[in-house]
């Protein structure tokens, strides 16, 4: 350098490997010894919905007039087994999310909003509250391993039944709701001391394989004398052969969650680096249901980053029956607002990175048990906030299959699709835009 | 009195005329003939009746029972009275793994043996087992008692909470924040009382149980406990 006194420096050069995130974590970990738990789903960049488009109609297959000519949105989904399948007029359905996790008041806006809209809510682990039974008129009751608050009578009252094998955030996984949300009366609901850490076991306490899982179903059938829909949720990670035993098994639906699913409460390396891409989980189960002579018979909803009715459009002309929306849920109802900014600068983040659902101090009041911060959010104009959100994704996706020719939403097929990347073509089985080319299917 | 042969007519019809029952039902005492193992008999009842099952059952058996008496007069297969509210289950021979798991209430009692995770996540059930139970029994047991007259298997107890367990015979190891506990006049009467519920009042002396129950140590995630899992 001397030599040279005035030639230009090398500009400074971050990593791409050690991104200023990256050295953060490592920092953070340095100092504190353990992993970082947060909420919400996978943050990084993955093959999604996006990557997809549709192909609209032009001389060989014309479109439905936009204002005039039904689309069809409703959706049966039980329609196997059960006495009293259910009936949703829209395809969006609301993902399990619990009291505990969530506020009372927030759990009320979902109910809600799902009402107005005529579509399902549905409970978490920690049970069935009856603010939400009274405000949904059509709820799922997960059934945990946790089994939190599990009890016949609202087993009878709920309207369907989700066995919860596992969720996207965390395949393989059980969850953990601090102490700072455990209060008198989550705590009461679950059975437990109030203010402890509470664990989540990640298996079922009395079933392990599929075979069980069989015998399992037909328990729950009979205590519910064979009139509830039974689902059977899992994380995506293999989803071909998870959605062939769930139908094995007995369930009338399976519901597929891919690893952009959020989650209250959970490490960050288990929800960024377990389980694959929503868009990747899509065909594998189709097939296995295809390949069982299943599919339809089996309804399928899949969850994890669906945000508009094109996401909708596009999980459906997969060949998905049904979609579910949680992180986009609590987005409608004033999750992440910037109206809160200077709160969540105070506490360490940003509006739109807020994470830290665990910890009970949402500016937002929705993923808290703080009585002054849950009392922030109205339930019935959060609730409006929601159907509005779910009337647009609906009318979106009506928008979409209109122009690829559909009179009903599940009349979308994959052939209505093209990729815009490589990785797309291959998860979604769609050809790369602009050519006949599936990778790993057809030649170019 | 019905009686009710499972090899002439289905599980559902049992079940079904079992939920049916009318509140002032006189039906009160079922026989049920044949069982042959078959899964979920007598599952979901809700009214005080008593159900006789003539041999044995498979899985769930009296699965989320309340208010009813079930007597299991042969072995019980895998999750017998899972998720029981509240009434009285008998099993008179063997029972199977997850006996009594996650039950929030009533009384299971198995004269013979229990498999594995006996009382696994149980939230409120007292289980009393005259032989010995399986290992990781009472995982994550939440509340209630498992009284055992016998031996228990390894890892007893691990990550409780506030169930508490009464052991007569010998534990092979205890679970992560398993502890045994000092047996005060307060639990000498609460296992005369579970004695007594199990017809063993005046032949069973509670002062050969040893108790145990949660060290509490983990009741607060932190890193230096995490060895412990």
């Amino acid at each position: 350098m001397a030599e040279h006194p005035e030639a230009p420096r090398t500009s400074p050069r971050l990593s791409a490997t050690f991104t200023p995130e990256v050295m953060s974590e490592i920092r953070r970990a340095a100092a504190t010894g353990i992993y970082d738990i947060r909420g919400a789903g996978a943050k990084r960049s993955l093959p999604h919905f996006d990557d997809l488009l549709f192909l609209g109609a032009s001389i060989s297959r014309y479109p439905l007039e936009g204002y005039r000519e039904r689309c069809g949105t409703e959706v049966v989904l039980g329609t196997r087994f059960a006495a009293k399948p259910i009936h949703l007029k829209t395809p969006v359905t609301i993902a399990g999310m619990s009291f505990g996790s969530l506020s009372a008041n927030a759990k009320e806006a979902l109910g809600r909003g799902a009402t107005l809209a005529g579509t399902s809510t549905t409970t978490g682990d920690g049970g069935m509250t009856p603010e939400e039974r009274g405000h949904s008129k059509t709820l799922v009751y997960q059934y945990l391993p946790s089994r939190y608050g599990m009890n016949p009578d609202d087993l009878r009252k709920a309207d369907a039944i989700e066995v919860v094998i596992g969720q996207g955030a965390k395949p393989g996984g059980g969850g953990m709701l601090l102490g700072q949300k455990i209060t008198e009366r989550v705590a009461g609901m679950r059975c437990l001391p109030p203010g402890i850490d509470q664990r989540s076991a990640c298996r079922h306490p009395d079933w392990t394989g599929p075979d069980d899982l069989a015998i399992k179903i037909e328990e729950l059938r009979e205590i519910t004398d064979w009139q509830k829909p039974i689902y059977v949720k899992v994380g995506a990670s293999r989803p071909y052969y998870d959605t062939a035993l769930a139908a094995k098994a007995g369930a009338d639906v399976v519901v597929l969650d891919g690893m952009q699913g959020g989650t209250a409460a959970t490490q960050d390396v288990f929800i960024e680096h377990v389980g694959i891409p929503t868009l990747a989980a899509i065909r594998p189960a189709v097939q296995a249901l295809q390949d069982l002579g299943l599919h339809r018979a089996v309804q399928l909803v899949v969850s994890g980053g669906i945000r508009s009715g094109a996401d909708v459009a596009k999980v459906l002309a997969l060949g998905a029956d049904a979609v579910a929306i949680g992180t986009a849920a609590l987005i409608a109802l004033g999750d992440n607002d910037p109206r809160w900014q200077s709160e969540y600068e105070a506490l360490g983040t940003t509006a739109g990175a807020y994470d830290d659902w665990h910890e009970g101090k949402d500016p937002a009041g929705i993923t808290t048990q703080d009585p002054v911060l849950a009392a922030r959010l109205d339930p019935e104009l959060a609730g409006r906030r929601l159907a509005n959100f779910l009337a647009v994704m609906t009318l979106e996706a009506q928008t979409i299959a209109r122009a690829c020719g559909k009179s009903h939403l599940h009349n979308l097929e994959p052939e209505d699709l093209a990729a815009l990347t490589i990785e797309a073509a291959a998860m979604a089985g769609v050809p790369l835009a602009g050519t006949g080319w599936i990778p790993g299917k057809t030649g170019l | 009195m019905p009686t009710f042969d499972l090899r002439l007519a289905p599980l559902r019809a049992l079940n079904g005329a079992l939920h049916a029952l009318a509140p002032e039902t006189d039906q009160t005492h079922w026989t049920v003939l044949n069982p042959d193992g078959r899964h979920a008999i007598a599952c979901g009842l809700d009214a005080p009746v008593s159900v006789e099952i003539e041999g044995n059952a498979g899985y769930y058996c009296a699965g989320m029972n309340k208010r009813a008496s079930i007597l299991v007069a042969g072995n019980a297969g895998v999750g017998v009275a899972e998720n029981m509210m509240s009434g009285f289950v008998r099993v008179r021979g063997d029972a199977s793994q997850s006996a009594g798991a996650t039950a929030h209430g009533g009384t299971l009692v198995i004269d013979g043996n229990a498999g594995a995770r006996c009382g696994i996540s149980m939230k409120g059930v007292d289980i009393l087992v005259k032989g010995s139970v399986g290992h990781m029994s009472a995982f994550m047991a939440q509340a209630g008692t498992l009284t055992v007259l016998g031996d228990a298997g390894e890892a007893l107890g691990d990550s409780l909470y506030e169930a508490r367990l009464y052991v007569r015979g010998r534990v092979t190891s205890l679970g992560a924040d398993c502890v045994e506990k000092e047996m005060r006049d307060v639990h000498r009467a609460e296992l005369h009382a579970r004695l007594q519920a199990a017809g063993l009042a005046g032949e069973v002396d509670p002062g050969e149980f040893r108790r145990f129950g949660s060290a509490r140590t983990l009741y607060h995630f932190h890193v230096d406990n995490a060895g412990a899992y």
